[in-house]
């Protein structure tokens, strides 16, 4: 009897220390450049829990696409890290909470009162049938037109407002001896721009009704879409598929194109990187016909079941979701804080732009960076983009693109 | 039992075992397992493709019959003709290039030591080196497109590795009536040598089954038709690039077979034929060619499944998503990994090593009939 208790209070101790102690491993592919910004959470956490060990598992590859591969035979063998980087959104919901595979963080978002500090928009996206999965950690906005504003002085033009008039626009620039007005990179910023064009074309509700199923990709309106977006891919330049989207951003800045359509890490590209002072060296505008709505994408941490620490995990996701954690990290990392308490003056002159929009704008989520589609349906975009190109053919692209819609059950 | 009281054959037999019950497992176990899985539904309902414990369905040969049917699957029939073309012309660069240069060294010229050790150098990198290298001179801003200004002319405009250009297009639906006359002519050429060799029994089946392919294809092959609608494939000019890397890299490889099968013909056979008065040509076309043929042979075969299982230099050079320069072992990739459509990305694991099979399975068989002759 003695034996026992002895072992049951050497067991108790053992989980009290186990409490505090431990390890964490975090698996992302914040390297490279993003790898300041985690190693900054990641301080802050060994403060808090000094006893804890932290493993950084990263695996490089932009927009995680070799980390998603690296992660799907982790949990598929049983071995799955205890939190893992996912874009928030569809890319998590579709792959991972549909297969049972994720606890609802739901009880962590109302015990910290995180309810009342993300922004509704962002908190359905980021649902299943009423549970949240995920605690996102930074934004950043998807529809964002970049210029270079001596240039724009310089041919006299205006960023343009609609689509019509970017087309306008375009012809006036190609009329004054500039080849190609948009500048474009390789594969997924094509993509990019489709989306930008989609919501500019269909305008919020639709847009969002896209993702939910109640407007089919079939449809005139979206066939509308395809064809405008035929005619902005007329205005970029040829050797699109063989830059990177630095490299396009860079023809904007050397002044070989106006425009350039890009998510806000390159934001951070042009004042870190190139140095250049926001709103002088670089101007930016809501991509056209897409004023007042913040096309957003986040990355966020979850907790997969069956893990070992989940104490230690549950503490993690408490830092990630603060705001102390958001302020350490978003500066760093180029992107605002998912929360709408988060302390402006550590941001740049964009970005506090960008936070006022956060706040007063309708929220959609992007396509290309996992917000509004499961990974199924976005990766064969591609070859609806691989058709609508080959062809030029608008109805072609929107048969395939609803044909693969049915098939992965999109917004079902 | 008589076998076991030998115990050399039961030592041979143990030692063999565990690499034996290895293979077993790892090798043709899993080949299983892929088959299997390519027969399922899994990945088709979103909820259980990643979850512990998939429940899977037996669907048959679905998987299979969208790749080579389906809407959305056009990318996949796309990708096996870019592996036709380039199979055909890597193959056909590097036997043509490992020649001449064997051919040259052959010669015994000044420096052949260290030219051969140049040629050959290409081989020992790994593809995502050649990949890398090969993927900054052919940007279009730079590199091989900048050569051209060295001597004075313009530069050079081709996009080497993201151009759109498709040539020799074909339509899908022809390509049943298409395969069956290159198999009937195939089958006449083997019918003509039978005869020749007097092998009378072999000719007239092989002459029996192209008249049978062609009555088809002339009667039924037309009306096969896999999809509704005209699809065309072809020749996409984007491929140059990447076939250009690859013969760089594996020409040095055939370079030194022919070198090797060079020095093996015996100089008498060559002393004997100028003596009988042979050109330098027809010593090359009658006598050097015919003993080479063993040694084309097996360089085809070992580049041959190389290029069908190419994955590593494209991913290098054009990246996974440059679909102009897919092959189905990137589209498998893609398929399984980033879509979650396991089972379909099975399937195309199944057909990539069926088309191996084909080119590896009779040269094994050939080679194992002459060593059994022997």
């Amino acid at each position: 009897m003695r034996k026992f208790f002895l072992a049951l209070v050497a067991a108790a101790l053992g989980s009290l220390a186990l409490a505090q102690s431990g390890k964490l491993e975090i698996f992302s592919w914040w390297a490279g450049d993003e790898g300041p910004a985690l190693q900054a959470l990641i301080d802050l956490y060994k403060k808090r829990y000094p006893n804890v060990e932290v493993i950084n598992a990263t695996v490089t590859g932009g927009s995680g696409v070799n980390a998603r591969a690296v992660l799907k035979t982790r949990m598929l063998g049983g071995d799955p890290p205890d939190s893992f980087q996912v874009h928030a959104g569809q890319e998590l919901i579709g792959t991972w909470v549909l297969a049972d595979r994720m606890e609802d963080l739901t009880p962590l978002f109302n015990q910290e009162g995180w309810m009342n500090r993300f922004p509704k928009g962002l908190i359905d996206l980021l649902s299943y049938k009423g549970k949240i999965y995920s605690v996102p950690v930074n934004i950043h906005r998807s529809n964002v037109m970049w210029y270079n504003p001596a240039k724009l002085r310089e041919w006299g033009v205006q960023p343009p407002k609609t689509w019509a008039e970017f087309l306008t626009t375009c012809q006036t620039l190609k009329g004054k001896g500039l080849e190609a007005p948009l500048a474009l990179g390789e594969n997924w910023t094509q993509q990019h721009l489709w989306e930008s064009v989609a919501l500019g074309v269909l305008g919020a509700n639709d847009y969002t009704n896209l993702w939910n199923g109640k407007l089919r990709f079939n449809d005139p309106k979206v066939v509308a879409v395809w064809n405008t977006f035929g005619r902005v891919l007329d205005c970029a330049n040829k050797d699109a598929s063989g830059l990177s989207w630095q490299q396009a951003v860079d023809r904007v800045l050397e002044g070989q194109a106006a425009f350039n359509i890009m998510g806000d890490w390159a934001a951070g590209y042009m004042a870190t990187t190139k140095q250049l002072k926001p709103g002088e060296g670089f101007g930016w505008a809501p991509a056209p016909g897409t004023a007042g709505v913040f096309m957003m994408l986040s990355d966020s941490f979850g907790l997969p079941k069956g893990v070992k620490n989940r104490a230690n995990v549950l503490n993690w996701l408490r830092l990630v979701g603060s705001k102390e954690g958001q302020d350490a990290f978003n500066p760093l990392k180029g992107s605002i804080a998912a929360r709408t308490d988060s302390d402006p003056s550590k941001y740049n002159a964009y970005l506090q732009s960008a936070m006022r929009d956060w706040k007063s704008n309708r929220i959609v989520g992007s396509l290309v960076h996992g917000a509004v589609a499961p990974e199924s349906f976005m990766s064969q975009f591609g070859t609806v983009m691989e058709i609508y190109l080959s062809g030029r053919n608008a109805q072609a692209a929107s048969n395939a693109a609803q044909a693969i819609a049915t098939q992965v059950r999109l917004g079902q | 039992m008589n076998w076991l009281k030998n115990k050399d054959t039961l030592y041979g037999f143990l030692v063999i075992l565990p690499s034996l019950v290895l293979l077993g497992i790892f090798v043709y176990g899993f080949i299983f397992q892929t088959f299997f899985t390519s027969l399922t539904d899994w990945g088709r309902d979103p909820a259980q493709a990643l979850s512990a414990n998939p429940q899977i369905r037996f669907i048959g040969f679905e998987n299979y019959r969208e790749l080579f049917t389906g809407f959305v699957d056009a990318r996949f029939r796309q990708d096996l003709v870019n592996t036709f073309f380039f199979t055909v012309f890597f193959i056909m660069g590097c036997l043509g290039v490992g020649l001449g240069l064997a051919i040259v060294l052959d010669r015994s010229p000044k420096g052949e030591g260290f030219f051969r050790t140049i040629f050959l150098f290409p081989m020992s990198l790994s593809f995502i080196v050649t990949g890398t290298i090969w993927r900054w001179m052919l940007q279009p801003q730079g590199g091989v497109n900048q050569l051209p200004t060295l001597v004075g002319l313009p530069k050079g405009e081709f996009a080497w590795l993201t151009s759109r250009q498709q040539v020799w297009q074909v339509s899908w639906n022809d390509l049943p009536f298409i395969t069956a006359l290159v198999v009937s002519v195939v089958l006449v050429f083997i019918a003509i040598a039978a005869f020749r060799g007097g092998e009378q029994r072999r000719g007239f089946i092989a002459s029996g089954s192209a008249a049978l392919i062609l009555l088809w294809a002339f009667t039924l092959g037309r009306t096969l038709q896999p999809l509704p609608y005209d699809e065309p494939h072809g020749f996409n000019l984007a491929f140059i690039g990447i076939i250009l890397a690859a013969v760089w890299q594996m020409s040095g490889y055939t370079m030194a077979l022919y070198l090797a099968g060079l020095r093996g013909i015996p100089e008498e056979l060559r002393e004997a034929a100028r003596v009988d008065g042979a050109s330098e040509w027809q010593l090359y076309q009658r006598i050097i060619f015919p003993l080479l043929a063993p040694i084309t042979l097996s360089a085809m075969i070992i580049l041959g499944h190389i290029s069908l299982k190419i994955f590593d230099l494209i991913f290098a050079m054009a990246g996974a998503d440059n679909a102009p320069t897919d092959v189905p072992a990137l589209l498998m990739y893609l398929t399984t990994f980033r879509a979650n459509q396991i089972a379909k990305g099975a399937a195309i694991g199944m057909i990539l090593l069926l088309l191996v099979a084909a080119v590896i399975v009779p040269y094994l068989y050939s080679q194992l009939k002459s060593e059994v002759r022997r």
